[in-house]
């Protein structure tokens, strides 16, 4: 990036604009963040100060609705279904895109051009919700979390950035492992996928965020409320006129409802905010590879 | 070798057999030789068969009058009538049209706001500073749409949202700007922008930083000032990703937004937020109608295609690259 010295006043200037609109934007970003944080720490006896609830001295924080979520099983029953959904969802994505994008990465393959096409076909033109939900319905997916996992287990654009990765993999290490003997298995195992750890994070971070922060396939296949992920509960207890639904009545000598909302939405955002570190690093790479990606 | 051999013992009349014998067993090699790779593909084609194909196969219902006891294939045909139906009722234009302009407002302010800014990250000469506004705007894209909602409620709720104190303190009346239709589709791109403009600034960053940097010295010498070597060399220098990503969100117009729609619309705001997602789950899933359902979803699907082959072609036509 080219740098260089604010000497005129043309440029002074400049970088003024430049920067106060970074600022602007920086700003606009974290007021509604912060907003939900304090919300989500307001003591009970609070009473707003003319800072719009934006400002609370942290000797008064109260982690109330924080202490009452954790205690409450319908929250740790999502949590733990969310895990499941995210964790088995991945593992289940990654294996068959990996399977996928290395076969068609294999220019000699006979068939190669058939299977793109047969991939590429529903890939632009999609039956549409209905459909799939008939197709979800009569497998007995119903009530089960594999409904959310196994529907979209494969992404196409993931597996053509896979494709493309085993694609520009050097070739003599795969052909001295055929030499020795090795077939197309122990090549993908041993040769392919130690080198491919950088892709195979990316695309993992990919659908584990995905999986992490579906809500509507949930909504569509789980009626059983002990299924529910956490986006889900989250949604329920945002639109819930009353809380009671969530939290036993008892809670509320603690902390007022909007900081049990607050907090919910807190603790639904922290597992990512915890890894976004991760997942901005390959996030940012895998975007570039893919060209464009949602 | 074994060939000849058999060729020289039998009779005349099995040659034939044997020349079929001879072209199966190249492909019988074929099988032999990538037999892992084959297996390996068995997997992910059946899912493809299963929850792609499958779902193809079902979409026939949209041209018949769908009766799960008889199942996909055994219920009458009735042609396009679920088509008509959807073209003459009075929902067709509202879908159609809340669908296009809600597509249209977030292209129109999203795509120029995602290039200023862009532009600005590259300019800055802080780096800290480039660093902090990327990682915080690059966060909001990794968020639910339903946290979105608990975002937006403490920022816009008529009782404690950020806003409508702001606006009670100076004596205004609190607005819903969730269930006001009048109010609706500004809550819908202002919180799409504020949730993907970070994230989008990403290829058009990759894309500046791209450009050679001699052609900025150049300028410089010839005496362009700061916005000029904007005007004249970094926008003509992204211009290609432009009009490709602007061809691709035109390619997806029917795509409004459905999870979006789907965590923040309501009751009131049907007339001016209701897309054509989320009217096919309703119809579809809340009322039974599947066959009416799938053939509205169909038709999006149809007209998806063409935009998107149409996007494809303009794209490399005027960018002279393409979109997948």
């Amino acid at each position: 990036m080219m740098r260089t010295h604010i000497k005129s006043w043309d440029n002074l200037i400049f970088q003024a604009v430049v920067n106060g609109f970074l600022l602007t934007i920086l700003i606009a970003i974290t007021i509604p963040i912060w907003r939900v944080f304090m919300m989500s720490i307001t003591p009970l006896s609070w009473k707003d100060n003319g800072t719009f609830g934006l400002w609370i001295p942290p000797w008064q924080w109260s982690f109330e609705a924080y202490r009452e979520l954790f205690k409450h099983p319908a929250f740790a029953q999502a949590t733990y279904n969310s895990a499941i959904i995210t964790l088995g969802g991945t593992l289940i994505s990654i294996v068959l895109t990996t399977a996928l994008a290395y076969v068609l990465s294999n220019p000699k393959l006979p068939g190669r051009k058939a299977m793109m096409m047969f991939i590429l076909v529903p890939f632009l033109f999609q039956a549409g919700l209905i459909p799939t939900y008939m197709v979800v319905q009569k497998l007995g997916l119903v009530n089960n979390l594999f409904a959310i996992m196994l529907p979209g287990a494969i992404g196409v654009t993931n597996t053509f950035v896979m494709k493309g990765f085993f694609e520009g993999l050097p070739e003599e290490l795969e052909e001295a492992a055929r030499l020795d003997g090795a077939n197309d298995l122990q090549v993908l195992w041993h040769v392919i996928l130690p080198l491919s750890k950088p892709i195979l994070l990316t695309i993992s971070l990919f659908y584990a965020v995905a999986l992490w922060n579906e809500f509507f396939s949930p909504i569509l296949y789980l009626n059983d409320n002990k299924l529910m992920p956490l986006p889900v509960l989250l949604r329920n207890i945002l639109l819930a006129a009353n809380i009671n639904e969530y939290i036993e009545s008892d809670a509320f000598s603690n902390a007022p409802i909007q900081a049990f909302k607050a907090a919910s939405v807190f603790i639904t955002m922290l597992p990512m905010v915890a890894i976004y570190p991760w997942i901005q690093r390959y996030f940012t790479k895998g975007t570039l590879l893919g060209g464009v990606k949602e | 070798m074994k060939e000849i051999i058999v060729r020289q013992a039998v009779p005349r009349n099995a040659s034939r057999l044997v020349e079929m014998k001879q072209h199966i067993s190249p492909v019988l090699k074929t099988m032999v030789k990538y037999r892992w790779l084959y297996l390996m593909a068995v997997p992910p084609l059946a899912y493809f068969v299963i929850f792609h194909y499958l779902p193809l196969w079902n979409a026939q219902i949209a041209f018949k009058n769908f009766k799960p006891l008889l199942g996909v294939w055994q219920s009458p045909w009735i042609g396009f009538q679920h088509f008509i139906t959807f073209f003459k009722s009075f929902y067709f234009t509202q879908l159609i049209s809340n669908t296009v302009i809600i597509s249209m407002l977030k292209l129109v302010f999203g795509i120029p706001l995602a290039i200023v800014l862009a532009l600005a990250l590259y300019e800055t000469s802080f780096k800290r500073f480039q660093v902090l506004v990327q990682t915080s705007a690059y966060l909001p894209h990794f968020l639910s749409w339903v946290i979105m909602l608990g975002v937006l409620l403490m920022m816009l709720s008529p009782a404690d949202g950020l806003i409508n104190a702001v606006i009670k303190s100076m004596g205004g009346k609190p607005i819903a700007f969730l269930t006001s239709p009048d109010w609706f589709r500004t809550v819908v791109v202002f919180s799409d922008i504020w949730k993907e403009t970070g994230w989008a600034t990403i290829l058009y960053l990759a894309a500046l930083m791209g450009i050679d940097t001699t052609l900025y010295e150049a300028a410089q010498v010839d005496g362009a000032n700061r916005l000029q070597r904007i005007w004249h060399i970094s926008l003509p220098g992204i211009m290609p990703v432009i009009v490709i990503l602007t061809m691709l969100r035109l390619g997806h117009i029917l795509n409004a937004g459905f999870n979006q729609i789907f965590v923040l619309y309501s009751l009131p705001v049907y007339s001016v937020g209701d897309i054509i997602d989320t009217w096919v789950y309703r119809s579809g899933i809340l009322d039974f109608q599947l066959s009416l359902a799938t053939a509205v979803g169909l038709f999006k699907g149809v007209i998806g295609l063409v935009l998107i082959l149409v996007a494809n072609r303009v794209a490399k036509k005027v960018a002279g690259s393409t979109l997948y």
